[in-house]
Parts: structure tokens; sequence; C-alpha cells
């Protein structure tokens, strides 16, 4: 059996709190992904859920290694990046892209469409200069915008169509692997559903591995066959989508699918049943308490006033 | 807070040495300075002299070391221990220059300590970089933001224009123009002399004596601070929380000052902290417009003469000037915006 | 005959702006009563935000040009100076907005903002004002408030931090409620737990609520009625039950289905609605959803493209603006309701 396409092993990300005495030390850490373990098989899609917090953008910015993870391995067609340097990066940029979120800043308002999707075409120098216009005008259709507007800036095009360009960038490379983090978030609704539709279709047709990343569990569950729940740093749970949305093992998960406000379930019986998750305020006080307390200590120590925050 | 502040301090500190330092290095790179200093009718005994006066036939690490025991315990000049013990043997103790801590250096060419030279220099800069800055920062920001609440209508056009005009012209045209024509010719006002400010009945002979230089200055800045109060209370006016404001139903008197000002203060504080600094140092030419004698005047006339002392102690003073408002800056800043002073 | 408690009256606001005049909201009406709902349902340029705004007359002093009538309370609002209205904003009719953090002031403290919404419409001691803070911030369920007040915005966490909007907004016992998109920019868990606290107050103080949203889950959850808007109209208006089962306008059902939810066929693609919503400086000169219905062969001739739809009553309460026939009108059916559970 051959290697899955990426594989995550014990991945962790630490940001350190530094204390504001005189000589600022190091005093805890805020453990964004503390411990996330999982794999994706070529042309698969994994959804990763959370609320803001969960460490779930986090693991996405390590995937692409736009961060360096504290410690783990991140095992891409068997070889760990987790620790390559920028060198050793730079030909693997060409397989796992990244989809951002807010349409209106991830692209550069003062390059044109042609320009931004071109970019890797420069960068990686694998097609010569004749061939690059021929190739973004492929890619501008592939993602459903018209080819002969290559030359027009990113505020000339709405938000589905700005998506559509930072979709079309992600695939100048022929990716195999895809992260897209919260990809319809900032979209109207009637929107979103367009550029699920695209994403899906571009699955099925180029055969990409999706790491997808989003809080709308409907939306998640309608893309990826296979989900897992963050909450604080840790996966709690990873099953495929029916089991997972009709038999959730965790506290969590059953929690959060409660809370989804549904308008179908609400014509059926009113109100639905809102479980509470009565641990998410204490364990998320907990870790920042233990903070919190780490650094009023250090400040103690100091002798300077901290102020006690709840 | 404390914490805050100390670490500033300390880091100021730090900077300050490392900066007399490298003040140091530049002007010795050229060789031994006597000769430049010496002047048109220069010759080997004079530049002998010289040395012996100021010690610069010493290696450069122990000059460094003499000049920065000299800021803390004090020194005698001449530096040359010889010349000094001839003096004494020759009845000519009294000959013997005793410079108190922090003794900054000594100027042959005016036969007076730097210390002197720089504090007679400072009344008068310090009344100009005052009193501009008052008149700068008090009209610049209130008509900054009349500029701002006008927006697009002819009194704001009429601002951005003017401000416009008034920057593009240079400082000495300013100055001239108060000094030729509103003192000298027209006779609007009095001659512009310095009169120094000792008790508070000479307030307001100083007060006469320092506008139309503080004026001059004062304008120039003011046009750059009505454009910078304009764009960022006007940046400050589109945020969401000034439409939370108005939504709370807050007179709109409030949401201007209250809520809009207070958000486009930290980059004037920071800005008008970095203007002053630069003011203290001296303003060359507006000095020398009005002939008064400043550090900006005092500057020009050592650069003439190659008065190394006096131009050490210049920039020390300058640069210590900047590293101190910089601080100031700081903590105002920490004070005005809650978020820099306590974390999350 | 008794007016409805508030009644807009063909409200018109327009912008002037050098590229033409942006057409925000075209004549639109609708009422309310006290301790009731009202959803109103759009996406980017529907003209929700914008016709609620004027509502509170957060237009006024802007370039705006606005007509019409807002009565609230037997008094029309656009009638009055902007004096005795800014005497009302924040006492009578209140709102909270999308994203607390950027709509708070950084650089006060909680307590003090919101303190501030009381001192300006009542005149007691910054003491009482504090007290009556810390009560609404209790009543929100801030934890500790009598800590927290003293905090500063950043210092809270987003549903924390939306509570206090919330207390703010319901410190003056309004009668009006007008809440933009409040929960969109938090978390699921957290918008549950603000929707439940919205509901709680409404049904303690009697408030009329306008909840402005782009989400049909929170609009079943929580509004009695529902306004559609399409390129600042009307397009539809009912109750809640009536338009998410039987649409009558196309752009409704298309927006009931583009939306997945955690019932729906997963291998069956979306269904969005094709093309992009118009630009409000060049809206077309029939009916504004026109080119990307996908029901317009249905209507003879070319009524669509060249002449707009009037706001029409289809059946008690339920009104539309459409030139589908009522023949045509069974075809706009979302998944049944008896298929699923």
């Amino acid at each position: 059996m051959s290697a899955p396409l990426l594989e995550v092993k014990d991945l962790t990300m630490h940001f350190p709190i530094r204390s504001r005495g005189i000589i600022p030390r190091t005093v805890g850490h805020i453990k964004a992904v503390d411990g996330v373990s999982f794999t994706i098989g070529a042309g698969e899609s994994l959804g990763l859920v959370g609320e803001s917090g969960s460490g779930k953008s986090t693991t996405g910015r390590l995937i692409t290694r736009l961060y360096e993870p504290t410690s783990g391995q991140i095992l891409f067609e068997g070889h760990d990046i987790a620790k390559s340097s920028a060198r050793e990066l730079k030909p693997l940029r060409r397989e796992i892209q990244m989809i951002f979120q807010d349409p209106y800043t991830s692209l550069n308002p003062r390059h044109t469409v042609g320009e931004i999707i071109g970019a890797p075409l420069e960068i990686h120098k694998l097609v010569p200069k004749e061939g690059r216009l021929r190739r973004v005008q492929e890619l501008l259709e592939i993602v459903g915008l018209n080819p002969e507007h290559y030359n027009r800036y990113p505020h000339e095009f709405s938000g589905g169509q700005r998506q559509r360009i930072g979709i079309a960038r992600a695939l100048t490379m022929s990716p195999k692997l895809l992260v897209a983090d919260e990809p319809v978030s900032a979209l109207d609704v009637s929107i979103q559903a367009q550029i699920i539709n695209l994403l899906k279709d571009l699955q099925r047709e180029m055969g990409i591995a999706f790491l997808f990343i989003a809080h709308d569990l409907a939306i998640v569950r309608h893309f990826c066959p296979q989900v897992a729940v963050m909450y604080l740093g840790k996966i709690v749970e990873n099953a495929p989508r029916d089991e997972l949305y009709s038999n959730p093992q965790h506290a969590y998960t059953k929690s959060l699918l409660s809370a989804v406000p549904d308008m179908r379930q609400a014509m059926v019986g009113g109100r639905r049943e809102r479980i509470r998750y009565v641990h998410d305020v204490e364990a998320s006080a907990a870790s920042t308490a233990a903070a919190i307390a780490a650094k009023d200590a250090a400040a103690a120590k100091a002798k300077t006033p901290s102020k006690p925050s709840a | 807070m404390l914490a805050f502040i100390i670490r500033r301090i300390l880091a100021g500190v730090v900077m300050v040495v490392v900066m007399i330092f490298v003040v140091f290095a530049l002007f010795f790179a050229n060789g031994n300075p006597a000769i430049n200093q010496c002047g048109r009718y220069c010759t080997p005994e004079k530049v002998e002299e010289i040395t012996g006066l100021l010690g610069y036939d010493k290696s450069i690490p122990e000059q460094f070391t003499l000049f920065v025991s000299g800021i803390f315990v004090g020194r005698d000049f001449p530096v040359n221990d010889e010349y000094r013990e001839a003096l004494i043997e020759n009845g000519y103790e009294n000959r013997i220059v005793h410079c108190a801590a922090p003794c900054l250096g000594y100027s042959q060419s005016d036969q007076k300590t730097v210390n002197q030279l720089l504090i007679k220099a400072s009344g008068p800069t310090l009344s100009l970089a005052v009193l501009s800055f008052v008149i700068w920062i008090f009209f610049g920001i209130l008509i900054g933001v009349i500029a701002a609440v006008f927006k697009g209508r002819w009194l704001d056009k009429i601002v951005v224009g003017s401000t416009l005009v008034v920057y593009a012209l240079p400082v000495f045209v300013i100055g001239t123009f108060f000094l030729q024509y509103v003192a000298i010719k027209w006779q609007l006002y009095p001659y512009p002399r310095f009169e120094p400010l000792r008790e508070p009945a000479d307030i307001i002979p100083w007060l006469t004596g320092i506008l139309l230089p503080a004026l001059t200055l004062a304008l120039f800045f003011m046009a750059a601070y009505v454009r910078y109060t304009r764009a960022f209370v006007l940046e400050s006016l589109s945020e969401d929380y000034i439409r939370t404001a108005r939504a709370k139903g807050l007179p709109e008197r409030t949401v201007l000052f209250k809520h809009g000002l207070r958000s486009a203060l930290t980059p004037l504080v920071t800005l008008a902290g970095l203007d002053f600094a630069s003011l203290l140092a001296g303003a060359i030419i507006t000095e020398s417009v009005f002939n008064y004698q400043g550090m900006g005047a005092l500057a020009v006339k050592a650069n003439n003469n190659q008065d190394l002392p006096v131009l050490i102690g210049l920039v020390i003073v300058g640069a210590t000037a900047v590293i101190v408002m910089n601080i100031i800056v700081d903590i105002l800043y920490a004070y005005i915006d809650p978020r820099v002073r306590i974390a999350k | 005959m008794t007016r409805p408690f508030l009644s807009v009256e063909n409200l018109v606001v327009h912008f002037p702006t050098p590229d033409g005049i942006v057409r925000a909201t075209d004549g639109l009406s609708y009422t309310l009563e006290p301790g009731k709902t009202l959803g109103i349902v759009g996406e980017s340029g529907s003209g929700k935000s914008v016709s609620s705004s004027a509502i509170l007359g957060l237009h006024r002093g802007s370039s705006a040009q606005v007509s019409g009538r807002i009565w609230l309370d037997g008094v029309d609002l656009l009638s009055l100076s902007d004096r005795e209205m800014q005497q009302r904003r924040g006492k009578d009719v209140a709102m909270i907005f999308q994203d607390p953090l950027s709509a708070l002031h950084p650089y006060y403290t909680i307590g003090n903002q919101v303190g501030e919404a009381y001192r300006v419409h009542n005149d007691v001691s910054k003491k009482a004002a504090r007290a009556r803070t810390i009560e609404m911030l209790d009543r929100v369920g801030i934890p500790n408030p009598q800590l927290r007040v003293d905090d500063y915005p950043h210092q809270f966490s987003g549903g924390m931090r939306q509570r206090a909007m919330i207390a703010m907004a319901l410190i003056n016992d309004p009668e009006l409620l007008i809440a933009d998109e409040p929960t969109t920019a938090l978390d699921v868990t957290v918008q549950a737990q603000i929707l439940d606290l919205l509901q709680d107050l409404q049904r303690e103080f009697n408030t009329a609520l306008i909840m402005i949203t782009h989400d049909l889950g929170v609009i079943a959850e929580v509004a009695d009625d529902v306004l559609v808007m399409y390129a600042g109209r009307a397009v539809e208006y009912g109750s809640t039950r009536q338009l998410l089962t039987a649409p009558a306008m196309p752009y409704t059902l298309g927006l009931i289905q583009s939306v997945p939810d955690l019932l729906s066929d997963v291998n069956e693609p979306l269904k969005p609605i094709p093309g992009n919503p118009p630009s409000l400086l060049d809206l077309p000169s029939g009916c504004a959803f026109a080119p990307r219905c996908t029901f317009k062969h249905l209507v003879p001739d070319d009524l669509p493209d060249t002449v707009m739809p009037e706001l029409e009553e289809i059946a008690p309460g339920h009104l539309r603006r459409c030139h589908l026939q009522e023949r045509d009108l069974s075809k706009l059916t979302p998944v049944p309701i008896g298929e699923l559970a």
C-alpha cells in the first residue's frame, strides 16, 4: 500500500507568552495546535471544523509551511517537511497550495488578474514566457471566468469572481493538495454554493486532495467525506461524514452540531434542543487561566501590578 | 506600566552611550583635528598648541576615556600634563580651566567650555522651540479638526490650499518677510530681539522678543499638522465605533471630540514628539534670519571654525533630546492606547 | 384605524456619487408590532442595512437623499429635527452591529461606553450610571460584571463583546431594537447563546426586534415574519413559515435552495443562484432579479426584462413582487418538509 499523500503526526505549534517585567521572559506558551494527527490520501478531502481558537487555521498554515511547527511531523508523499528550509520547500510549493478566506484582501490590488495567476509560473520557471498567457487563459476558463479578462484589476470583479481568481492562482502549478481556509465564508450566500460546486468539480476532474477548513458545519458536510473536529488545539473527533453527523461521539461535537441554526429542522419542530458543552467555558478558561497565572506569577516577582482578567 | 517605562529608559541610556561612541569615532576618522581647527593663518606652533590644549596627540581610546570621565567627574584643560605644569610653575594657575561635570569639552576659538556655550545658547533655542510648539499644536489641531468636519466644503478647500502654499514656502522666506516687512518696513511690530526669561516680570519683553521667529517656525509646522490632523480625524471618523457612538444618541460634538479625536491623537503624538525634539537641537535657518544666538547659530559658527568639541557637544545634546522625546512619546502612546499597555 | 407600532412607508434612500446615483433603497414598506420579530434577509447590495440605518436617522449629515415615512409609535421619525432624532436614538430605538470589536472604541472601557449610553439620555450621576451598567452586564450574562466593567474591549472575547453591545443597546429599554447581522462574526456555539439571549430579553421587555441577516437558519429560529430584499426593494414578505415552505418568488426559492443544511443530499451539487447581484448604480429597467431568474421563461412576452413588477398580496399577509403567474407558483417548492425527519 502506498503512503498517503499527506500524513500529519503529533503536530504542535506553541506561541510563547512573554512576561511584561523589566526583562521580558517567556513564561508560558499558547498551545495553538497541540498534538494533531491525521492523514489525507491522494484525491481525498478532509474537513477540519472548529470555532475560533480551535487551531484549525494554524493547522492549515502549518501544512503549507507558512509557519514552522514547534514539533511533530508533516509527511508529504513520505518526506517530512516539518523542519525543511526555505530552499528545500520551494519545489514543494508547486504541490501544496492554499486558498484564502477574504477575496478582498488576498489579491494584490496593483496587479492585474493575469499577473496574479501567472506569478507562480514566473517564479517556478516551468513554462516558457510564450506559454504563460495561454496557461492563464486556460485557468480563467476552468474557474468560470472570461479568459479575455486577464488584463483587468481585482477591483473590477465581484467577491465571488475574486475568489475564483484566487482559486485559479492556486491551480496554476497543478498542485496535489489544496488547503482551503474558509474559502466561502466571506461571500454572499447565493455565491457560496457556486464556489463549492466549482471546487467539487475541480476535485473530481483534477484529482486534487483537499484540506477543507471551515466553521460552517453544513458546508463542510457537503464537501468532505471525512471530517475532523478541532477544539483548543486538539482533534476531538475524526470520522466519516455520515457517522459524525448522525452519531457524534464526543461531547463537543454534539454541542457544536446542536448549535447550528438549521432552517429545515426549525420548520419541523421549532427550536431544537441546545446541548451545552459545559467543558467549553471551563477548558478554555483553564488553559487561558494557566497562561495568565504564569504571567501573573512572573509579574508578581517583578513587583509590577498586573490586572486580574477573567 | 512601570516596567514598561523602566525598560524604555534603560534602552534609552544604552542608545545614548552607543551614540556618543559613534559620534566620537566619526569625528576622529580624519586624523588630527587640530589642523582643521587651526584656521587660515596656521603655523606648526599653533597646531602644537591646540593639540596640547585639547589632547589630540593622545590615542583615540584614551581621548574617549578622558571624554567620558569628563562627563562624570569633570576635567581640566589644557589636557597635556606638561602644559599644565608649566602654567603652574609660572604662576598662571588661574589660566587652567576647571571644567565641572558633566564636561563636554572646551572651545579653543571661544575660550570657554562647551557647557558654558551650550547653556548660553539654550535660552533662545528653548524659547523658540516651546513657544512655536504651543502655537503650532494648538492651531494646527484646531484648524485640522475644523477642516475634517467641513470636508469638501469651501472652508476645507481654503484650508487645504493655503496649507500647501505655506508649506511650500521656505522657512527663510517666511522669516525674512516677518523681519523685513512686518517689523522693519511697515513697522507693525517692534524689531525682534531676544530677551531672556529669568523672572516672571520678564514675560512680556520675552514674549514680544520671541513672537516673530516663533511664528515663523510655527507657521511652517502648522501647515503640516493641519493636514495630518485632518487626515487622521477623517480616518478616525470612518471607523465603526463612530457609527455606534452616533447610534447611541450621543451629540455630534461628543462623537467628534471624545470618540473621533482621541484615536487621531496617537499618530499626532508620535509626530509632534519627534518634531519638537528636532527643534531642541536648534532651528538653524530661523535663528540665522533673526540673528538669535541659539544652538543653531552656535552650530553654524562651530562648523565654520571647525570647532570640534562644540560640534560634538551639540550632536550629543541633540541626539539625547531625540532619545528622551522618543521615550516620552512611547509612554504617552501607552497611556492613550490601552492595547499597548494591557495584554489580552 | 390604529396604525401599527412601527410602519415604514415608501422609504427611499439614494446616494449621489461621482459615478451616478446609488439607489440603495426604493419604495420600501413594512410594519412591526411590539414583542414581534421581523427578519430582513438579503445579500450585499440588497439595501437591508441602509434602510435600517435610516430608521435610526444615521443618514443625517451625510449626502444621502431620503424620502418616505417611518412611523414609530405615532411619530414620523423622518420629520423630526436632528436634535429630536438624536434624543430618541439609543433611547426609543437602538441598534447593534455586526463586528463588536470594531464597533466599540478601543481606548475606552466597556463601563465607560455602556454607561455613556445611559448618561446621555438620563440625568444621573456617574455612580448611578455605573451601577446600572453593572446591572445590565449581569443581565446579559457577563460573569463578574463588577470587575469586567473596567476592562477594555480587547480584553473581552467575541461573544462577551457582543453581549456588552446588547447591554449598551438595551440599557434605556428601547421600544425597537435593530440587530444588524449580530451573530455573523461569531462562532456557532456563541451565536446560539446570543440568539437565545436576544429572545429572552425581547420577551422580558416586549421589544420589537428587527433581525437583519443573510442566514436563513437564524431567520427560521428567531423571526415571526420575514422580509426578503433584493437590489434595494422588498421582493417578498410574509410569515416565516409561509416563506420557507411555500416561497412565492424565485429569489427566495433560490436562497433556500442554495444553502446546504445538515440533511441535504451530499451527492447532489448545490443549487446556487447563477450570476451576480446587480450594481446599485445601474439597475436593470425591468425586474431587478430577471437576469438571474431561472423561471423567466414561464412569463409571457418579455415582461420581466421591461416592466418592474409591483408588490402584491397573493395570500393574507403574504406579499411578493414577481411576474410569475399564480398557477406556476407550485413549481417553486423547496424539498417538502414531509420528506425529512
